[in-house]
């Protein structure tokens, strides 16, 4: 028996809908289908007039939950996909993000957005849009890479009073399994060190985190440790943890599947930088996909976003300068 | 309508002594229309999310003139406490959001109110208006969260007060059907138009409009012609309004068509009249003073955060209380 990371995200929703009657599900196709990805399979029907089929209106979408937030309920909404999320992006940035900061009022919502690159999905079924988000104050930006992360991290998100995006891994849904969903975690804020080290720091998140470890048993091979460090959640950075792995390894390399400029990895590279700049033996280096539309054919998408060959590549250049 | 239209006359003044930072944005013109959806609705009970020409409606729903002149004048103590200004301004607590500057974008906001009100079993006989412009109609947002409302079939009431120019420009570049209220019919809900210079017929139609939402008849929209008296904000003059539109019928002034229609009808004297422009001046007056006597928002003393979430977290995880508040 073992559970899938989809499986997590499902299981925390019903786990919520179950416990929290402030707790409603409204997206696209996700109740009697269960959602284009089935994180909402058989919700509707256990949990009748909780989960809505909306029309493919994404900004209303949203500024129906802050709406509903705003009357005392904690709203879940499903973007069918992070791509579709730029439609909603005024209602997210503007309305929900500034709402607290304005009239004293949060706004409890979580946006599910299933994010990054599958083969053959495409420039508009590809993207990772947490670089985006984080940069609006009022957000709070969480990138599971676990599926014990995706379980707890999405209660723990319903549970903020603040408005949450909740960038969930497209190609981990499936794909990522594990035995069970442990009790070890973390709250929302801290990173986590996946793997320990002694020569260099990989800072990752999401997927990309998978794809670390899997260079880094390579380099092992090698005779290299390499450490890798899960931010988890991108806003807050939990940059306490990624200076104490920096000043372990003395070398950094921020790895991100989103676009290059700009970004989760340029904001880890930034403080580090400014506020360790003592403890790093070698400049610290940056990772993310090409700056071009995230591309269909699964040869050009593979080559698009870091990969363990190309994350290999770039930590020997950090480890040999 | 009419204590609205001496609190705006007074912005305006104190907008060009230079007293209120950044802009002022009137409602001159568009009185007999906000104020009769501000009255038909229910405080304590309805949502309203006014915009930026909706002094009087904000008033008759409900919110003192002190949020008005604070908002405006950068008191510390107002709702907004400085971080938003002048018609930005709500108390979401009391059912009345604060608008954002994006057009359209309080439409589906109000329907997640109604919505949240359904699934908790307290609709009872609600209703949820807003008002937005011409401009506005030509939104996605508009258009998305009006659809929504009507596939959720949400008592919600829609007013737009079509002013003829969209900042400046005219209804011409603005859309091509040949009234707004056709959308209605499009949209799957009730329709409703009213000349918006005519309070009688306002009081007439927009309580109608009100009564079929709140009666479970889903969304409803007006669509009130007019014309705005003022520049956009008080930064403009308004001088691309073509002086035949400023003479023909919809540039009349409601508050002056309103005051016939009460001394007519012998719902008020000249000298109730009077006197009521004697207190509504007193009251704005002290207003004004009061909010320019507060002290304005200290840098030093601001926290300076966005989020009610205090990071770091402690260990043990935040738990969802599964309670309605």
């Amino acid at each position: 028996m073992s559970v899938t990371y989809i499986d997590a995200i499902r299981e925390a929703q019903e786990t919520l809908l179950r416990d929290d009657p402030r707790v409603f599900l409204y997206g696209q196709d996700i109740a009697t289908f269960g959602g284009a990805f089935k994180a909402t399979k058989g919700l509707a029907e256990k949990f009748p007039n909780r989960v809505f089929d909306c029309p493919i209106s994404e900004d209303a979408m949203i500024g129906l939950a802050v709406g509903a937030a705003i009357e005392g309920m904690r709203p879940i909404v499903e973007m069918q996909f992070a791509d579709f999320s730029s439609i909603a992006f005024n209602q997210i940035v503007n309305q929900a993000a500034t709402h607290f900061y304005r009239t004293g009022m949060p706004i409890p919502i979580t946006v599910r957005l299933p994010s990054g690159g599958t083969p053959g999905s495409g420039p508009f079924h590809s993207q990772s849009m947490e670089g985006i988000y984080a940069q609006y104050p009022g957000l709070v930006v969480l990138t599971p890479a676990s599926v014990s992360d995706a379980y707890h991290m999405l209660i723990d998100a319903v549970a903020l009073d603040d408005p949450v995006i909740f960038c969930e891994h497209k190609f981990l849904y499936r794909w990522l399994k594990s035995k069970s969903i442990n009790d070890d975690h973390l709250p929302i804020g801290q990173a986590r060190i996946v793997r320990s080290g002694k020569h260099a720091t990989v800072v990752a998140y999401s997927a990309m985190v998978h794809e670390a470890v899997r260079a880094a048993d390579r380099l092992q091979q090698d005779g290299w440790e390499i450490e890798v460090v899960d931010l988890r959640s991108v806003k807050p950075l939990d940059i306490d943890t990624v200076l104490a792995s920096v000043a372990r390894t003395g070398r950094l390399l921020a790895l991100g599947e989103a676009f290059p400029w700009g970004g989760v990895t340029a904001e880890v590279v930034s403080r580090v930088a400014a506020e360790g700049f003592h403890l790093l033996d070698a400049p610290p280096q940056r990772l993310n996909a090409r700056d071009t539309p995230v591309p269909y054919h699964p040869k050009l998408w593979a080559a698009h976003r870091p990969t363990p060959e190309s994350i290999c590549e770039a930590l020997r250049k950090l480890l040999t300068f | 309508m009419l204590r609205a239209r001496i609190l705006e006359n007074k912005l305006s003044s104190l907008y060009k002594a230079g007293k209120i930072v950044g802009g002022v944005y009137l409602g001159r013109g568009q009185e007999a229309v906000s104020a009769t959806l501000g009255t038909s609705l229910i405080q304590g009970k309805d949502f309203f999310a006014p915009l930026i020409r909706d002094q009087a409606g904000r008033t008759a729903f409900g919110e003192s003139l002190l949020d008005c002149t604070r908002t405006y004048l950068g008191s510390a103590q107002g709702p907004m406490r400085g971080r938003d200004g002048n018609i930005h301004r709500g108390r979401p607590e009391m059912g009345m959001p604060a608008m954002i500057s994006h057009l359209g974008a309080q439409v589906p906001v109000v329907a997640g109110m109604l919505f949240a009100k359904r699934l908790q079993g307290t609709l009872d006989g609600r209703v949820g208006a807003t008002c937005i412009g011409d401009g506005a109609s030509s939104t996605g947002a508009f258009h998305e969260g009006l659809n929504l409302a009507a596939v959720e079939k949400l008592p919600l009431v829609i007013v737009i007060g079509n002013n003829q120019f969209a900042y400046s420009t005219p209804n011409s570049r603005q859309f091509v059907c040949a009234d707004l209220v056709e959308k209605a019919r499009g949209y799957g809900i009730g329709g409703f138009s009213v000349d918006g210079t005519d309070l009688l017929a306002c009081i007439s139609v927009i309580t109608e409009a009100v009564r079929r939402a709140r009666a479970g008849h889903g969304p409803q929209m007006v669509v009130a012609r007019l014309l705005r008296l003022s520049g956009h904000g008080e930064h403009d003059d308004g001088s691309y309004v073509p002086d035949e539109i400023r003479k023909d019928h919809y540039g009349r002034d409601c508050i002056e068509v309103a005051i016939r229609q009460l001394l007519e009808n012998c719902h008020a004297t000249a000298d109730e009249i009077s006197s009521w422009e004697n207190e509504f001046s007193d009251e704005v007056q002290r207003a004004v003073a009061q909010a320019q006597q507060e002290s304005p928002p200290d840098p030093y003393h601001e926290d300076w955060t966005a989020l009610s979430t205090r990071f770091p977290l402690p260990a043990s995880q935040p738990t969802a209380q599964p309670v309605f508040p």
